[in-house]
């Protein structure tokens, strides 16, 4: 008989006003009794409606029902058949609009915690085995991939469990793109990733960091000289915007990925670390999106005062709901339907304040959002030693600009059809590089759709 | 892992690496720039390219010991490695079309105004170069510029070698002797560079400066390394490193330089002392 409780099981999760001054992972998972609390809410549908949001198709209602039964590593199997990084998934996947928004669970009362329970299966399958998967034997094929971010990682071990000779190719000293520049420790232990990344090189894949391809190598060069017969391009989302107002180069003014890479990857929040950071006591974050979030709970984290700027309001916060509240939880004050229009700088040419303007709605734009306009006369001057701005990104022109007859569109995404196949034979995109800025789990369905046409055009030859 | 194949100490406190790197020594052209690691958990550092040798397979660099990071490089030693080394990074500098230029170094620069001097030379540019030093113990690479020059102009701060000034002086005197240059190319420190562009500005002389600020990818992701050149917001590592600089803000750039000065001068410290107990 199903639990047919309403409610979710609750996540244990470390108190606001603790965390907000650690690094750990704000969640901590079931325990084993709550793990098997929540899979007796499925229902076991026979169409699995739940699947239908899953980019990249986990058999959710099976691994479920392998939970149920108290069979954790058979549950990580069925996973990992589909999902090439279940401990990330269970993560910073939106399920909310993916997999639980279609579990039929929800229309009366919370849908099953399907998010919380990949977690779960993924992390008692990294705690109790330790043995490395078995290295499948060569097919002789060749693929390179460019990233090593969600979509690259993918698409590297869907290739790899098929026997394909993978190599990923990774612009900085350590694989994991955005899981470890951008997505902080407290929402994504960076151990976690490493271990992903490892078991993907048990599989047999190749990881060479340092090597910007584009500068170090084209992509005619490994596909004419170095023998890779299809190359996957996951180069990720690229430069960060600005918002091209008065004293944004001011010094204490970061762009989002600056501020997270120098913490995240560069673990600047160390007090030992040899990477700097400004430790602000009024920060701004301009911005509504989940880096948005990140920025300003790092910012909280290393003793700051943190307000976030958005110009519209709060219905309108691009950022999962999840991630507001945690913020809200933590003291992050919200400034919504509020525009920078100046920052201030010192005679030293250090932040010293942001004037700001209030907005209302008014129409709604292309976007569907109702359009933010100024209210004339209603300035006000934030105090603020610190500004991050955190405004999305577009994508780096590098690739582009050294491979011949490689199509982008205006916005300079890289053009792919449906397969994730581009405007040049045996060269396939997907991720950020495509989309702009998307989430995780989006990048890690084109890495997957690409890997099955790679493997479809080139055990065809 | 890279490994050292060579290390020479040009003076006390410029030493120069031979590193083993044959993809980045295959690619590498003057004025670009690579970035380095020099152990885990180390900071990235961005240095410009000295020489490459596709033949050999090595990258060479010349530093000066400036904070701890370039304290910790100095101490390896020939045979050992370093963690990353990643390049090449930045746009090459533009040599093409240029009949006569003059090339302005000062100080570490000069290892970098070595190489733009001799593909210049190559290409069979008339080459004047001046190039700067606070005092005699600081002068580099003088051999190099006279094989890879027309005219040579070594200055120093003090007077002690050379002629006795600073290099906008020898610039100013060789266009008041009426040398007009299609580039003045400059590269030094962010003062200088300042100073050359506001010396060939009266004369109309178009102005390259090789920038390098503060960055941590060089692949354009971080934008720390943002200058305003003419207005607009460029980001050095991708858009440059060679800005026009009659365009560039010179007082934002020198204040962004100065961004971590604190931080960097306890690090510096730290790590002399680290290194002084081990000797002991």
């Amino acid at each position: 008989m199903a639990n047919m409780s309403l409610k979710k099981n609750p996540m244990p999760s470390q108190e606001p006003d603790v965390r907000n001054k650690n690094f750990n992972e704000v969640a901590l998972g079931y325990t084993k009794e709550q793990a098997l609390d929540e899979a007796q809410r499925c229902l076991h549908c026979k169409n699995k409606p739940c699947m239908q949001g899953c980019p990249v198709m986990v058999h959710i209602p099976d691994f479920i029902e392998k939970v149920a039964a108290g069979e954790f590593e058979e549950a990580y199997q069925i996973i990992s058949n589909t999902s090439a990084l279940p401990a990330v998934c269970g993560r910073v996947c939106p399920q909310e609009s993916q997999c639980e928004k279609y579990c039929v669970r929800g229309v009366k009362g919370e849908p099953v915690g399907i998010g919380r329970l990949e977690r779960f299966v993924a992390d008692w399958h990294n705690a109790n085995c330790t043995e490395a998967p078995a290295k499948p034997a060569s097919n002789g094929h060749k693929v390179a991939i460019i990233g090593s971010g969600p979509a690259g990682l993918t698409c590297a071990g869907d290739l790899a469990r098929k026997g394909y000779e993978v190599t990923v190719f990774e612009a900085l000293h350590l694989a994991g793109g955005v899981l470890v520049y951008g997505i902080p420790e407290f929402r994504l232990p960076k151990s976690i990733v490493q271990k992903e990344v490892d078991g993907l090189k048990a599989l047999g894949v190749k990881v060479e960091t340092d090597m910007v391809i584009g500068r170090v190598l084209s992509i005619d060069e490994l596909l004419e000289e170095y023998g890779f017969e299809a190359v996957f391009i996951g180069s990720g989302a690229g430069l960060p915007m600005f918002m091209h107002i008065p004293g944004e180069n001011l010094c204490g003014v970061y762009s989002a990925n600056e501020f997270l890479t120098r913490i995240n990857l560069m673990k600047a929040y160390k007090p030992d670390s040899s990477t700097p950071i400004q430790h602000g006591k009024r920060v701004a974050v301009v911005g509504g999106g989940n880096v948005a979030m990140d920025a300003a709970r790092c910012a909280k984290r290393l003793g700051a005062d943190v307000h976030i700027v958005y110009r519209r309001g709060k219905e309108e916060l691009p950022a999962r709901a999840e991630e507001v509240e945690h913020a809200e939880e933590e003291g992050i004050i919200f400034d919504l339907l509020t525009n920078p229009v100046e920052i201030k700088g010192d005679d030293k040419g250090d932040v010293c304040g942001m004037t700001c303007i209030r907005m209302e709605l008014g129409e709604p734009d292309a976007s569907g959002r109702r359009r933010p306009v100024e209210i004339p006369g209603s300035e006000f001057t934030l105090d603020v030693d610190c500004v991050i701005m955190a405004l999305g990104t577009s994508p780096n022109p590098l690739i582009k600009s050294t491979t011949k007859g490689l199509e982008i569109n205006k916005k300079g995404g890289i053009i792919v059809n449906e397969d994730g196949l581009t405007s040049r034979e045996n060269v396939y995109a997907g991720g950020d590089a495509v989309t702009g800025a998307a989430t995780v789990i989006l990048a890690m369905g084109a890495g997957k759709t690409a890997a099955k046409a790679i493997d479809e055009k080139l055990s065809a030859k | 892992m890279y490994r050292i194949v060579r290390r020479e100490a040009l003076r006390p406190t410029v030493t120069l690496l031979e590193i083993e790197a044959p993809l980045i020594a295959k690619k590498a052209k003057p004025g670009q720039f690579i970035i380095l690691r020099v152990d885990e958990d180390g900071e990235r550092i961005p240095l410009t390219i000295y020489n490459a040798d596709p033949a050999k397979g090595t990258v060479t660099i010349i530093f000066q010991i400036v904070g701890a990071t370039t304290e910790k490089l100095n101490h390896k030693k020939e045979g050992e490695f370093l963690q990353d080394f990643v390049g090449p990074l930045g746009k090459a500098t533009e040599i093409e079309g240029r009949k006569k230029v003059c090339v302005v170094g000062g100080g570490v620069g000069c290892a970098i105004a070595y190489p733009v001097t001799k593909a210049f030379h190559d290409a069979g540019a008339e080459v004047h170069a001046v190039i700067g030093f606070k005092n005699k113990d600081l002068v580099i690479l003088e051999d190099d510029f006279r094989a890879a020059s027309d005219v040579l102009k070594v200055m120093t701060d003090d007077g002690s070698y050379g002629e006795h000034g600073l290099v906008t002086d020898a610039l100013k005197a060789l266009i008041e002797e009426g040398n007009t240059y299609d580039e003045v190319f400059a590269i030094g420190p962010m003062m200088m560079m300042k100073f050359v562009s506001l010396t060939t500005k009266p004369y109309g002389l178009k102005t390259v400066v090789s920038m390098s600020p503060i960055m941590i990818d060089g692949t354009g992701m971080c934008g720390g390394c943002r200058i305003s050149v003419g207005g607009e917001t460029k980001f050095a590592c991708v858009d440059g490193p060679d800005f026009d600089g009659h365009q560039v803000d010179w007082d934002l750039a020198v204040k962004r330089g100065g961004m971590y000065k604190e931080f960097e001068r306890h690090a510096h410290e730290e790590t002399c002392n680290l290194f002084k107990q081990e000797v002991k």
